[in-house]
């Protein structure tokens, strides 16, 4: 382990590589002067959409830094308008800490996040324990921007930093006869005031069929906002879904099964005919409760505005669409 | 002795004002921390939620009028129980408001589906007209149009609405499984009603 990996699991660079305060506040003028000539009109319209891309990475300088380089992976970097950093670390469903949306954010900070290793087993050729640190040099950390759409109906828009699960998925060699992948999270009564409700079975699991967990957007997550995750955020690893209802993105994971039968998940084993096992965005297919039609936007959608329109497959649908064809996606919600 | 002043402090002049202004203070409260901005990243979910919260409160409140004035024998009380009920009535229409502006931005034919579609909120619909009908009875003449025990038997209908309110909520909170508020909201409707019931029993001559 380089000697600038400091004992949290994150790397701090040393002074002397850090950017200073100046040049880094004028990297903006900088873009925008090679924009505006020198750099030639092909090169020009490159570097003012780099611009945008330093705005999307302005860093809320709460945690230790996570850089990530821009993703190339198609549909993997939306353009819409950020999500408040603060509005994304305040209002969460992480319902370990309880169930109103402002108790992660204050219950959480106690978790211990270090030292933290995933357990990788199941039907694979490798099954290991990877610590923190080896599954965050694994792969290049990317900055991706997703949509995010919770069951709930609302929706935000986060700069998530991480890899694709399929870069770790390959490394484990799957057998033929793994079908299912199952993601189990952290399930501490002492560090987790709501382990142990009766609202959920514990620990909290999720699952994917193999070709959803080997799809590029399906992203193992370490940070966002160009930072670690906090705590509230399933720190200090978790998976991100972006086509799929919030809740399918299980948070501070411990373990990865692979698995030959559908493996059963937290909201299905709680209420199966509200929460099916794919739980795809899907603004056809109504929760019994209340419309999937339509979403608030957080932060952006005013008090007095309407919702706005939900997308197929969180508007993904044409990165994971295949993945569902002659599927009837009213049965398998 | 310490009732007989509370009795006569209800009957002071300024008594319905002051508990007029009390009622009117979650409301208050509200509208300042929506205009400051205060409710968190959701405001309108904060509002839809806490005006149903408010009017579950001022639902058991007037309920609790009458059991509270015979028990304690502070007959002053019932001067407060129209005013409590159409505050009732006004976080329900409130609430009902919310509902229709920030989730179906007040287009009727949606909001008409919505209601047939979905049992949660017919019957949160279904007690929010009950409470219309209650609302425009609740005048002095109103009473006289139809007569004491018909409007008594009209208005018994408030322990309906507190049903329907209270399965409204059970069924919006299902998804969570997060019963506990439910409960102690069914809990108090449920004591009160079953006063009412042990008390009546109790004066119905042998």
């Amino acid at each position: 382990m380089p000697n600038n990996f400091s004992r949290d699991g994150f790397y701090h660079p040393i002074p002397s590589e850090i950017t200073s305060r100046r040049v880094y506040e004028g990297r903006r003028d900088l873009i925008k002067l090679m924009a505006a000539g020198a750099a030639g009109a092909a090169l020009a319209s490159w570097s003012s959409r780099d611009a945008l891309a330093q705005v999307a990475g302005t860093r809320p300088g709460k945690l230790t830094a996570l850089p990530g380089v821009r993703s190339g992976q198609a549909g993997a970097v939306t353009m819409e308008k950020l999500t408040d950093y603060k509005d994304a670390s305040s209002y969460n469903n992480f319902y370990e800490f309880g169930t109103d949306k402002a108790d992660p954010a204050s219950s959480a900070q106690g978790l211990p996040t270090s030292p933290w290793s995933v357990e990788v087993e199941g039907l694979i050729r490798k099954p290991a324990r990877y610590t923190l640190e080896d599954m965050l040099k694994l792969s290049v950390q990317e900055e991706r921007i997703y949509r995010l759409r919770c069951v709930e109906g609302w929706s935000m828009v986060i700069p998530w930093i991480g890899y694709s699960l399929s870069e770790l998925i390959k490394r484990v060699e799957p057998l033929g006869s793994a079908k299912f992948v199952e993601f189990v999270t952290l399930a501490d009564p002492k560090t987790m005031p709501f382990v142990g409700s009766r609202v959920l079975d514990w620990p909290y699991a999720e699952g994917l069929r193999m070709d959803e967990a080997m799809h590029p957007l399906t992203l193992l997550t370490f940070g966002m906002y160009g930072e670690v995750l906090p705590k509230q955020n399933g720190a200090p690893v978790r998976l991100v879904v972006p086509w799929k209802y919030g809740f399918k993105s299980a948070k501070s994971l411990v373990k990865i099964r692979f698995t030959e039968k559908q493996p059963g998940t937290a909201w299905n084993k709680a209420a199966s005919n509200e929460y099916g096992f794919y739980s795809n965005v899907n603004p056809n297919v109504d929760h019994p409760r209340w419309s999937q039609a339509s979403e608030r936007r957080i932060g952006e959608d005013g008090l007095l505005s309407r919702k706005r329109k939900t997308l197929m497959f969180n508007g993904y649908e044409a990165q994971v669409g295949q993945l569902y064809t002659g599927m009837d996606l009213k049965k398998n919600y | 002795m310490k009732l007989r002043s509370f009795n006569a402090l209800l009957l002071h002049r300024f008594a319905k004002t002051v508990v007029f202004g009390l009622a009117l203070l979650p409301f208050c409260w509200l509208l300042l921390a929506m205009l400051t901005n205060q409710l968190g990243a959701n405001p309108a979910e904060f509002l839809l939620r806490a005006l149903g919260d408010w009017t579950l409160r001022f639902l058991c409140l007037v309920l609790a009028v009458t059991p509270m004035r015979v028990i304690t024998g502070t007959s002053a009380l019932a001067r407060f129980r129209r005013m409590l009920g159409l505050f009732v009535y006004f976080y329900a229409v409130l609430h009902m408001l919310s509902y229709s502006w920030f989730d179906m931005g007040f287009e009727l034919d949606d909001i008409a589906k919505d209601i047939a579609k979905r049992p949660f909120i017919l019957i949160g619909f279904s007690g929010f007209v009950l409470l219309t009908a209650l609302a425009l009875t609740s005048f002095n003449r109103a009473i006289k149009t139809l007569g004491a025990k018909r409007w008594q038997r009209l208005h018994r209908l408030v322990y309906l609405a507190a049903g329907l309110a209270i399965l409204h909520f059970f069924w919006m909170r299902a998804g969570k499984n997060n019963f506990a508020e439910v409960y102690v909201y069914a809990a108090i409707l449920g004591s009160l009603l079953l006063w009412r019931w042990w008390y009546r029993v109790k004066r119905r001559p042998a």
